[in-house]
């Protein structure tokens, strides 16, 4: 989706501002939130691209000015509604008080802890040859999927070259609408800032995306 | 419950008085999800007891430091980071998909997600907020000198500047060069130079402190 989370060389934003010796969590709530969103994920309830799409799907003032938390409760909130594991009495009451819905993984406990602490896999099986190799011109499709996308606006359109290939993985596309893990294969794609930004831009300098196939066209 | 009280029962309120309508919203639903036998607090306690203190940027300054003390390892790290790095028994399991990229005289290195916020973190601990924030990810793709700017870091005109947007499960680690000075350095000494920031690609490592 075209939002607002889509931020590459917006302007606007102001300076980068470095906070020195940042703590891990800036309140206790925030931690609260982080480890509730990979606990219920390694339960099952939803996998990555889906609380992506949650967060993505926020109304664009309220992505622009909450905390990086805040974005992250609501969009929890709202998908635990939405998917049926709870509901909005609940909230506003502090309590359960519907029958709660089965989870795929079951319920996320100490056992479990260890394997969230690694990062999921995402690679799959081929199911099909590749259709381009590191050194093949490529243009970045233009497309402008409704839901959720890995293609970000600022390479749409534009001819870049495949530096790597990563294999073939989950597509988050059809994994974040639950339509599917559908691998692709995946690629790392280079493409100058004069190519992207026009011909002012800063010619030492090179921008690469990791492009899934359906985003790509031979160029 | 809160929003309906009248200003008065709010300041006489003790028992929340204390709490901001976030902290208690955050309660509402983790007390939610433990009564319906989602999840156990003491699982999320554990979760966050593990990013504070086991999951941080020394697992990437020690994957660094060994890279420079080490030419083989540095090869094979250049070649298949999360293979090379898993077989450093000290350092964190890491999940798939890592990628080491190299800084050299010609050429460095930057690493942003315009889409979220997406980072190494087994190698470098939770993001800083400022990696999560707009003014980085709207800028680090188009006026990456100038974000370099706003950390005090100035490359040569002629430096190539490469930017990693972190669009799939990729994350990348930047491989900062070894600073002059160190010849005859332990792995323990270099980790010390070593910062998070060089291994973002917006900062450098630590000098040599001079001979005393």
């Amino acid at each position: 989706m075209n939002g607002v989370h889509d931020m590459g060389g917006m302007d606007g934003f102001g300076k980068v501002e470095p906070e020195p010796n940042e703590p891990t969590f800036h309140s206790e709530w925030e931690a609260r939130v982080l480890a509730m969103v990979r606990a219920m994920g390694a339960a099952g309830a939803f996998n990555i691209d889906t609380s992506r799409f949650y967060r993505e799907a926020l109304p664009p003032d309220v992505y622009l000015t909450s905390s990086y938390y805040m974005k992250w409760l609501l969009g929890l909130e709202d998908l635990l509604i939405d998917k049926g594991y709870i509901a909005p009495s609940e909230l506003a009451a502090g309590h359960a008080s519907e029958p709660a819905k089965p989870l795929a993984r079951g319920k996320f406990s100490l056992d479990d802890v260890e394997r969230t602490m690694v990062r999921g896999q995402f690679g799959r099986a081929a199911p099909a040859l590749a259709k381009f190799k590191p050194g093949d011109r490529v243009r970045a499709k233009n497309i402008h999927p409704a839901t959720h996308t890995r293609l970000p606006r600022y390479a749409r359109g534009h001819v870049g070259v495949v530096e790597r290939d990563h294999g073939c993985q989950v597509f988050p596309d059809t994994a974040a609408t639950d339509s599917g893990e559908n691998p692709q294969w995946l690629y790392t794609v280079v493409f100058d800032a004069t190519e992207l930004w026009g011909a002012d831009a800063d010619p030492a300098l090179k921008i690469s995306i990791d492009a899934f196939e359906p985003y790509l066209e031979a160029a | 419950m809160i929003s309906g009280m009248s200003e008065h029962d709010h300041h006489s309120d003790h028992d929340h008085s204390e709490l901001s309508e976030t902290e208690l919203r955050v309660r509402a639903l983790e007390t939610v999800l433990a009564e319906k036998g989602y999840l156990d607090p003491a699982a999320l306690d554990a979760i966050i007891q593990a990013f504070e203190t086991k999951i941080g940027p020394h697992n990437g300054a020690q994957v660094v430091a060994k890279a420079w003390a080490d030419p083989a390892f540095k090869v094979a790290l250049l070649a298949d980071a999360t293979k090379a790095v898993s077989t450093l028994g000290y350092v964190s399991r890491v999940g798939d998909h890592l990628v080491a990229v190299e800084n050299t005289p010609n050429r460095h290195n930057m690493v942003v997600c315009t889409l979220c916020s997406c980072y190494p973190w087994e190698m470098l601990g939770l993001p800083p907020v400022w990696y999560k924030a707009a003014p980085y990810r709207s800028r680090a793709v188009k006026d990456p000198r100038g974000v370099l700017a706003d950390f005090g870091v100035t490359l040569p005109k002629e430096t190539e500047i490469r930017v990693w947007d972190s669009t799939a499960e990729t994350r990348f680690l930047v491989l900062p060069m070894r600073p002059l000075g160190t010849e005859g350095y332990s792995e323990q000494q270099l980790t010390e130079l070593v910062t998070r920031d060089s291994m973002i690609g917006t900062g450098f490592p630590k000098a040599p402190r001079a001979p005393s």
